[in-house]
C-alpha cells in the first residue's frame, strides 16, 4: 500500500466530454503532472496515466448518472450509501442514478473495504467531488440560460433559475466542460450544510437488495468461462511447513472427466503444501478430491493446541520484559508500588472462524495476451494484487481481479490468498480453472481470528480510590503476515506494535494512571495466519476493558454505570478534539445515558435474570463510533445455560446516510457480538481448527436471537462507521449480566458456565 | 440420465446418478440461484422444493429426484412465492444475500404448508437456515409481511 502510495500527490478534480458523457473524477494527480497534461490526457480519452481517482461518475445525454464504485459489496449496501452522498451534493434525480462495483485498474489507487471505514472515509471527497460536478453542471445551465450561475440551484436532475429550468440531460449535451479543480478549489466547494440535503439521510432502496431476492446476484462461485476445470484444494496438515511427499491419484484415474492432481509452488509461501485436483465437471472434481491422496511432512505446529497458544498468551501476558507500549500515562509503575489493594484478572478469547456462506473460490484465466484475470469477490484487492504479482511473476499490471458481490466478507475477504493456488493450477493445467473450497478446506484454511488474552490489572490507595490500570493484550496478529507495513513502534519507539490488534485499549476512560503493554503471541503466528475478523481488536480487547471495569465497579460497592459515567469526564485527551472524534467522550456518555435509561437500568431482576451494561467506541482514537449496550439475560443455574432476552443499543454514528441499510448492519453487528458471546467458538487441535463444518460449529441461529431495541442518536456530526462498532459491546454486557444474575464472573469467550 | 421436471419443465439430466442435485442444478443445469453452503445440509442455503416440499439439495443425489418436480428460486412464482419475494425487497431483508435463495425456498415451504405461522412456528421452520450475515428479524419480518398479505406492518 506504501509503495502505491508514492508518487501520489494532490488531489483534483477532473471534468471533461467523452463520447455523449459528462466524465467526472475525483482523486489524485500523479506527482509532477500538471493540471493541464490532465486536461491533455482527459482529451485523449486515457487519464489512467495521470490520474488514480477514488471515485469516477459521469452523466450521459439521457441525463444519467453512472457511479463507479471502488469498494466491495459484502452485504453493507455501500454503493448505495456512497451514490447518496454524491447524489445529494450533485443534485441528482435518485431515479436516474445507478452505478456499479468496479474490476482493479491501477487508476483506482488503492481499492480497499473494511474496518467499517467507507462512508467515513468517503465522505468528504464525494461530498465535494458531488459539489464539484454542480457546479459544472450550474456553470454550464447559467451559460445556456444567459443568467448568472449564483441565481441557479440544482435538483433532482434540473437546475432551475427563477422561473426558466434546463436539465441534466439538456446541459450536459449542450454544455462545454473540459475543467480542472485544484486542491484548495475542492476545499473551498459549496459543501451542503445538513439541513440542505435531501439523499442523504433518506431510507432510499438499497440497489442490491432486489436483485438478492430474486436469487439473481452474481457471485464469484456462480462465474463460468468457457473450457474451464474445476478444481478442489487438498489442504497439508498445517499451515506452514508442511512439504508433500507424495501425490497417489490411482484412484482418481478411473473417475470420468479427472485432469490432475498438481502441487502448488507458490514463490510468496503464502499457500504451502498445497495440492489442486482438477476435473471436467464439478461432480467429478469432487470425487477426485476424495480420490486422490497425498502424503506430507507436516509442519512443526502439526501438534500445537487451543490450549498451547493461550497458555502462550498467557506467558507473555504475566512477564512484564515483554512487549510494546501502547499507551503510557502517568505512573502505573508508582501506583502498583504504592496500592494498597489490586485487583487482577484474565481474559481470553476463543478462535472464531469467518464461516463466509460462499465459500472460498476463484476462477482465474490468462487470456491470449498473457494477462492474467481472476474472478473472485474481494474486500482488499489492492493488497493481493502484489503478492499475486509475486506468485505469478509477472507484473502487477498484468493480472486483473474482477469484481463480483461477496457471499459473506466480515474481514475473510480482506486477503485474496485463495487466488494463489487458483493461479497456479490455471497455468499448470494450460486453462481456465475454478477453484472451489468445500465447506472443511474453507474453515481449514481460513485466517481465523486469533485466541487472545488480556490481563488487567487495578490499584487502590489507602482510601480505596483507583490509582492506575494496567493492561496487558496478546494475541496473533493479522498485520504481521499480511500487512506488515502497518505494524510500527510502541509509543517509546521501542518494539512492534499492531495497532489493529490493540485497538480499543487506548479508551476514552480518564484514569489516573494508564499502561498498555501489546505483544505478538508467537506461536500463534506461527500456526495459523491470523485474519482480521469483524471489529478485529475492540472485539477482543473491549472484552477484557469492560469486564474489568464492572469488578472495579463490583470492587469498590460502584454501580457499573455510575463508574463509567464518573470516567467518562471528557477532560484531556478524551474531549475530542478533530472533526471525526468531536465531542469526546461525552458523546459516550450521552448513549450510556440513553441506552440505560431506555432498559430502567437499576430496577429489580428477577432471580437467575440480570442486566449487564458495557460501551464500545468502534475504531478507538481514529474513527470513534459511540456504542452502549445493555443485555439481559436468565441463567439456567443448573445447566448452566445463558439465555439472552434482550439487548438494548443507542449508537452515536454522527451523520447517518441511509437510516434503514445502518439499521441493518447495527442489527447484524449486535448480534455477531451475540454469536461471538455464546454460541460460536473454533478451537486449535493437532494444528488445525478441530471445528470445520456446522456440525460442530455453531453460529447464532434464528431460535437464538433476542429481542433487539436499537436506537440511533440524530446527529449531524462527521459520519463515522457502523460496520463493525455494534459488535464490540455486547459480549462484555452479556457477561457483565452473567455477573448480576448469579455472582459468577466470566473471562473467557465463548461464555460457559458449566 | 435422470429425467425430472424443473421449474415446470422436462429436463434430462446426464450426471452420474450419485451426484448432488445442487452441483447438477449450478453447473450442468446452469441455475446459479441455489448456493453451495456447507454441504452436509445443515446451512440451508441450496433449498430448493422437491415436489413442493423444502429439501437440501446439496444431499440429494440427482437419482432421487427422478420423475420428481423441483422448483428453485428463478422457477419460485407461486404467489407465495412473488409475496415472499416482494417482501424481502420491501423489509430489506438480503446483506450479502447468499442464503437468502435459501431462505425464501424454506420460508416458501413454511407458508404453502401454514399460510399464518406464529412467530414460534416460523423459529421451528426457519432455525435450520443459516444466515451469517445475522438477517434474522428481517427474515421473520418478511414472512410475516408477506403472510400478511404483503402490507408492511
Amino acid at each position: 500500500m506504501k509503495n502505491q502510495r508514492q508518487g501520489i500527490s494532490r488531489r483534483s478534480f477532473i471534468a471533461g466530454v467523452a463520447g455523449s458523457s459528462l466524465m467526472m473524477g475525483m482523486g489524485s494527480l500523479v506527482s509532477g503532472c500538471s493540471s493541464e497534461q490532465a486536461s491533455d490526457a482527459l482529451a485523449a480519452g486515457d487519464l489512467s496515466t495521470v490520474f488514480s481517482p477514488n471515485i469516477w461518475f459521469e452523466i450521459n445525454g439521457a441525463g444519467e448518472v453512472l457511479i463507479n464504485i471502488v469498494r466491495a459489496e459484502m452485504g453493507q449496501h455501500v454503493g448505495t450509501s456512497l451514490a447518496q452522498i454524491i447524489a445529494d451534493e450533485l443534485g441528482a434525480d435518485w431515479s436516474k442514478v445507478s452505478f456499479k462495483h468496479v474490476d482493479t485498474d491501477p487508476k483506482w489507487g488503492v481499492m480497499v473495504t473494511g474496518g467499517s471505514w467507507s462512508v467515513h472515509q468517503s465522505f468528504t471527497q464525494l461530498s465535494q467531488a458531488g459539489a464539484a460536478g454542480r457546479t459544472l453542471l450550474i456553470d454550464a445551465a447559467a451559460k445556456i440560460l444567459d443568467v448568472a450561475p449564483d441565481t441557479c440551484t440544482a435538483e433532482n436532475g434540473v437546475v432551475t433559475s427563477g422561473a426558466q429550468t434546463v436539465s441534466f440531460a439538456d446541459i450536459v449535451t449542450r454544455g462545454d466542460f473540459s475543467r480542472v479543480f485544484s486542491e484548495e478549489e475542492l476545499a473551498a466547494m459549496p459543501v451542503k450544510t445538513a439541513a440542505q440535503r435531501n439523499v442523504i439521510g433518506q431510507n432510499l432502496q438499497n440497489r442490491d437488495v432486489e436483485a438478492k431476492s430474486q436469487g439473481d446476484a452474481v457471485y464469484g462461485l456462480d462465474t463460468e468461462l468457457p473450457g474451464m476445470a474445476y478444481a478442489m484444494p487438498l489442504l497439508p496438515p498445517t499451515r506452514y511447513g508442511s512439504r508433500v511427499v507424495a501425490i497417489d491419484d490411482s484412484a482418481a484415474k478411473s473417475i470420468a472427466g479427472y485432469i490432475g492432481a498438481v502441487q502448488i509452488n507458490d514463490p510468496t509461501q503464502t499457500v504451502q503444501g498445497c495440492v489442486v485436483v482438477a476435473a471436467e465437471t464439478m461432480p467429478a472434481a469432487l470425487k477426485a478430491a476424495q480420490a486422490v491422496s497425498v502424503e506430507w511432512v507436516p509442519g512443526p505446529t502439526a501438534l500445537v493446541t487451543e490450549a498451547d497458544i493461550l497458555a502462550e498468551g498467557e506467558r507473555l501476558a504475566a512477564d512484564p520484559e515483554q512487549g510494546a507500549l501502547f499507551v503510557n500515562e502517568g505512573d502505573v509503575l508508582a501506583a502498583k508500588a504504592q496500592a494498597s489493594v489490586a485487583l487482577s484478572a484474565t481474559y481470553t478469547t476463543s478462535t472464531a472462524l469467518h464461516f463466509t456462506m460462499e465459500p472460498q473460490n476463484a476462477l482465474v484465466e490468462f487470456d491470449s495476451e498473457g494477462r492474467c484475470h481472476i474472478h473472485a469477490g474481494n474486500q482488499w484487492q489492492s493488497l493481493i494484487l502484489p503478492v499475486l504479482a509475486q506468485a505469478l511473476e509477472m507484473p502487477e499490471t498484468d493480472i486483473v481481479i474482477h469484481q463480483y458481490y461477496l457471499g459473506g466478507g466480515y474481514g475473510r475477504r480482506l486477503f485474496g490468498d485463495q487466488m494463489i493456488p487458483a493461479a497456479l493450477a490455471a497455468r499448470s493445467f494450460g486453462r481456465p480453472v475454478k477453484l472451489i473450497f468445500d465447506r472443511a478446506s474453507d474453515s481449514r484454511f481460513d485466517c481465523v481470528r486469533s485466541p487472545s488474552v488480556c490481563t488487567l490489572e487495578a490499584f487502590f490507595d489507602s482510601d480505596g480510590a483507583l490509582t492506575g490500570v494496567d493492561h496487558a493484550v496478546v494475541a496473533g496478529w493479522p498485520t504481521k503476515s499480511m500487512a506488515p507495513f502497518f505494524l510500527g513502534p510502541g509509543i517509546d519507539g521501542k518494539g512492534e506494535v499492531d495497532g489493529f490488534s490493540v485497538n480499543g485499549a487506548d479508551h476514552w476512560y480518564t484514569l489516573p494512571a494508564h499502561r498498555v503493554r501489546t505483544m505478538n503471541n508467537a506461536l500463534a503466528q506461527e500456526t495459523f495466519l491470523p485474519g482480521w475478523l469483524r471489529a478485529v481488536g475492540p472485539g477482543w480487547v473491549s472484552w477484557g476493558v469492560e469486564s474489568f471495569l464492572d469488578e472495579i465497579a463490583d470492587q469498590q460497592g460502584e454501580d457499573p454505570v455510575a463508574l463509567r459515567l464518573k470516567l467518562l469526564d471528557a477532560v484531556g485527551k478524551n474531549a475530542g478534539d478533530t472533526a471525526s472524534t468531536v465531542g469526546g467522550a461525552k458523546r459516550l456518555a450521552a448513549v450510556l445515558k440513553d441506552v440505560t435509561r431506555r432498559a430502567e437500568w437499576g430496577r429489580q431482576m428477577p432471580a437467575n435474570e440480570g442486566l449487564g451494561v458495557a460501551v464500545g467506541h468502534g475504531q478507538e482514537r481514529g474513527m470513534p463510533t459511540w456504542v452502549a449496550c445493555v443485555a439481559h439475560v436468565a441463567v439456567d443455574v443448573a445447566s448452566g445455560e445463558v439465555a439472552l432476552k434482550k439487548l438494548w443499543q443507542t449508537i452515536d454514528v454522527g451523520t447517518v446516510v441511509n437510516p434503514d441499510g445502518a439499521m441493518a448492519q447495527a442489527e447484524g453487528a449486535a448480534l455477531w457480538g451475540v454469536s461471538l458471546a455464546l454460541h460460536e467458538g473454533a478451537r486449535f487441535n493437532a494444528g488445525e481448527v478441530a471445528e470445520q463444518n456446522l456440525d460442530r460449529y455453531t453460529p447464532l441461529r434464528m431460535r437464538d436471537v433476542p429481542e433487539l431495541d436499537i436506537s440511533f442518536v440524530d446527529s449531524q456530526e462527521f459520519p463515522s462507521g457502523l460496520g463493525e462498532p455494534p459488535l464490540i459491546p455486547v459480549a462484555p454486557a452479556i457477561g457483565n449480566a452473567v455477573f448480576a444474575a448469579t455472582g459468577q464472573r466470566v473471562r473467557r469467550l465463548p461464555i460457559r458456565l458449566a | 440420465m435422470v429425467d425430472f421436471l424443473l421449474n415446470g419443465e422436462v429436463v434430462s439430466a446426464t450426471s452420474e446418478a450419485d451426484t448432488p442435485l445442487l452441483w447438477v442444478l449450478r453447473e450442468e443445469l446452469k441455475l446459479r440461484g441455489t448456493k453451495f453452503g456447507c454441504g452436509i445440509a445443515q446451512c440451508g442455503a441450496c433449498t430448493v422444493h422437491i415436489d413442493g416440499r423444502p429439501m437440501r439439495s446439496c444431499v440429494t443425489p440427482v437419482s432421487a429426484v427422478a420423475g420428481r418436480s423441483v422448483t428453485t428460486i428463478e422457477g419460485l412464482a407461486t404467489p407465495v412465492g412473488e409475496a415472499l419475494k416482494t417482501a424481502w425487497t420491501e423489509v430489506q431483508v438480503p446483506q450479502c444475500g447468499y442464503c437468502q435463495s435459501g431462505q425464501i425456498m424454506q420460508a416458501a415451504g413454511l407458508l404453502e404448508s401454514n399460510p399464518t405461522p406464529s412467530d414460534e412456528e416460523i423459529v421451528a421452520s426457519m432455525n435450520g437456515n443459516l444466515c451469517r450475515c445475522m438477517a434474522y428479524p428481517r427474515i421473520k419480518k418478511a414472512i410475516k409481511t408477506a403472510a400478511n398479505g404483503g402490507a408492511l406492518s
